[in-house]
């Protein structure tokens, strides 16, 4: 049994996870141990949050502190079990990860075009670490962020893309990290940074799952560094099974005149988190963070955002969507915020929740920080069940019950998922989203 | 009464409240098969009531009497079912539905009411070339079908459209809810000309209006007038002239119990 050694409780399996790790770092950079030390004292510092955190104050993560995750062993995964959880029909380069290590067998990383590098994480810092120095860690806060600390602490593996100056990467770059059934709840610890150069413009799709009912912790982060004038697409499904924790933290970075979109689609996990903290670094940049959010069952999925207006003319567009059946619980936090000197902001923010189900909840909270007078931010936030007259009018067209409430929820969803550029991507989520909508409205809610 | 012209349907006494107030006092009546009959009656008197108890609504209550639909207890069916077994209301306010497309919920509405009759699936082509038609009836302009459900719709589009609906999926009981409304005239003879072409020996008809006007154009077999709950005089088509002329207060003055 670990001891624990932090002076905030929870953290004792992690902490002993982390010393058995750093036995293995001889060979990494003198400047990546550093990174590591000081993300690991961080952590130590934070624990696991508790409901006395601000941030955490409606998301238990106490089932977490309490699991001793291991590492996971080895598994053989064959491609056909991978073959699901890949996007139809989307073309580019592909990377597989099976308990947060790359699995070159399964891959297909394809010939690349000039101008654009993929490597593992792992490669990177084996063979060129100067890669990764000047990005790794830079904007994922470890200071405040307790669970980007651990990753940083913890990672081994995941995907370092770079996109040279004025590349255009038209295909998109497919990532899939899937956790198997372990005889012991497994902790995984993904990596991925990418990097535009200026003026590139490159698309990125994650997905997270599982390969049958695993119960281990999925804690991922994954960097953006937009250059001036790079434009980014990036997509993220996170669709583990609902026993398994994952904890995801997308920091993105934009540079002058960049454009990031970035949509992320939570479907599983018994506790899911994702955090989404953007950065308008200078001036001009335009950031959109979009999600759906689908919660039955006891499940409990957590988004928070973070929009950092640091520099003018920026402008940040928002929009969630929860929907909740069962005993389900949505968290959604939206923290916008605008410095002194980032005159001509133009922030909007919105975000619904459809609950259905009279035991489903759903905490909202929009958050905002003004400090320069010269701006427009508005937000938005609505709770509501499916529309009585609606289902009605459906039903006296022949359309069964079931099949009109999920042509209403696939409907209220529709705001989001038709903002998906990627075709594929936006019809294997439409499919996705359809799938899971019989165990969300269930009529019984397992006891 | 056995003779070719069958019952399709028959209500008998049936009696409805709303949010606990009763609304519907005891209705008898009986529509057979290829008729079209016309409830009217002032703002009130429960016409829009019944047509939603015969739809379904959930929110009426039915608290005495029976409704059979070509021999089975209509009461006892979901609204989908009605609606499957060839019942159709045209709302008097037809629902907006954000988000769904108009094309694409009137193709999954048709092939539930074909797969329950036993017939298949229609593919994208069939139905194309189906609505082309039917919308050319209604004179409806193509590009409401790519747009969400009555989403936007002007009021006459509104009521375009559920007539529009109800040319596709070719209902045995029509129960058109104060289709007249807000129409202009040019608006309502298109709408009066999509309900006549369905017209037919097999499909009945209940129009229910405020206004005689209507009637010009869909010329009823059968004219009912509802007040307080219950029908209370039934005529041929003049009925509809006579209450154009002297209104209902005659008819409302001679229903009062002595």
């Amino acid at each position: 049994m670990a001891t624990q050694t932090a002076s905030r409780a929870g953290a004792g399996h992690y902490l002993a996870a982390i010393e058995r790790a750093q036995r293995d770092r001889a060979h990494e950079p003198a400047w990546l141990r550093d990174v590591r030390r000081r993300a690991a004292d961080a952590f130590g510092r934070m624990g696991i949050p508790t409901t006395r955190d601000e941030e955490w104050r409606v998301t238990n993560v106490a089932p977490m502190a309490d699991t001793p995750f291991v590492a996971a062993p080895l598994a053989t995964v064959s491609s056909e079990e991978v073959a699901r959880f890949l996007v139809p029909g989307l073309a580019g380069p592909l990377l597989v990860f099976i308990d947060g290590r790359y699995a070159a067998r399964l891959s297909a990383p394809g010939v690349l075009a000039a101008g654009l590098t993929i490597i593992t994480i792992g490669d990177a810092i084996e063979r060129a670490p100067a890669s990764l120095e000047p990005w790794l860690a830079r904007h994922s806060d470890s200071a405040v962020h307790p669970f980007a600390a651990l990753n940083t602490a913890l990672f081994e593996d995941g995907a370092l893309v770079v996109v040279a100056d004025n590349t255009v990467a038209d295909l998109p770059v497919q990532l899939v990290f899937l956790s198997t059934v372990t005889p012991s709840p497994a902790i995984s610890a993904p990596r991925v940074l990418v990097v535009l150069g200026c003026d590139s413009q490159a698309r990125l799709v994650e997905t997270f799952g599982s390969l049958g009912p695993a119960r281990g912790f999925t804690n991922a982060v994954t960097e953006i560094v937009a250059g001036d004038g790079s434009v980014l697409e990036h997509c993220r499904i996170q669709r583990e099974s609902e026993s398994a924790f994952h904890i995801g933290h997308t920091a993105i970075h934009l540079g002058r005149s960049s454009r990031s979109s970035s949509h992320a689609f939570a479907f599983g996990g018994r506790i899911a988190r994702h955090d989404a903290v953007a950065v308008l670094g200078d001036e001009g940049a335009d950031c959109t963070l979009n999600g759906v959010y689908l919660a039955g069952g006891n499940q409990l999925i957590d988004n928070h955002t973070d929009i950092d207006h640091a520099r003018p003319h920026g402008s940040s567009h928002e929009l969630y969507k929860g929907i909740l059946g069962g005993r389900a619980r949505g968290v959604f936090n939206g923290r916008i915020r605008v410095r002194p000197d980032a005159q001509k902001t133009d922030a909007k923010q919105t975000n619904k929740a459809l609950l259905l189900s009279a035991e489903a909840q759903v905490n909202t909270k929009p958050q905002l920080e003004i400090f320069a007078n010269d701006v427009r931010c508005t937000h938005g936030a609505t709770v509501g069940q499916l529309s009585q007259d609606a289902l009605f009018y459906l039903r006296t067209r022949g359309i069964g019950l079931d099949d009109a409430r999920s042509l209403l929820v696939r409907a209220f969803a529709a705001d989001v998922t038709d903002r998906i550029p990627l075709e594929p991507v936006r019809a294997e989520l439409e499919r996705l989203l359809a799938s899971r909508l019989p165990f969300l409205l269930g009529e019984e809610v397992p006891r | 009464m056995n003779g070719a012209n069958h019952t399709m349907l028959e209500i008998k006494n049936l009696r409805a409240r709303v949010g606990g107030k009763d609304i519907l006092k005891g209705i008898d009546l009986a529509v057979g098969t290829g008729e079209v009959h016309a409830v009217m009656g002032p703002n009130g008197s429960g016409k829009s009531t019944l047509a939603g108890v015969l739809a379904g609504r959930s929110e009426y209550e039915v608290t005495a009497g029976s409704v059979t639909y070509n021999g089975r207890d209509l009461l006892g069916l979901d609204p989908e079912a009605r609606a499957r077994e060839g019942l159709f209301l045209a709302f008097q306010y037809p629902v907006e539905i954000p988000g769904v497309n108009n094309a694409y919920f009137l193709k999954a509405a048709l092939n539930a009411v074909r797969k329950h009759r036993g017939d298949p699936e229609i593919d994208a082509m069939g139905f194309m070339a189906l609505i082309r038609d039917k919308m050319a009836l209604l004179d409806m302009d193509q590009a409401l079908m790519s747009r969400p459900v009555n989403d936007g719709f002007s009021g006459g589009e509104k009521k375009r459209n559920e007539i529009f609906q109800m040319a596709v999926l070719e209902p045995k009981l029509a129960i058109l809810d104060e289709t007249d409304s807000g129409l202009d005239i040019d608006a309502l003879k298109i709408v009066a000309n999509g309900v006549n072409a369905l017209r037919s020996p097999n499909r009945s008809a209940i129009v229910v209006t405020h206004y005689q006007r209507l009637l010009d154009y869909i010329v009823p077999d059968f004219v009912h007038v509802l007040s307080d709950g219950r029908i209370v005089r039934s005529g041929g088509k003049d009925l509809a002239l006579e209450l154009e002329a002297r209104g209902y207060g005659w008819l409302e003055a001679e229903a009062q119990p002595a």
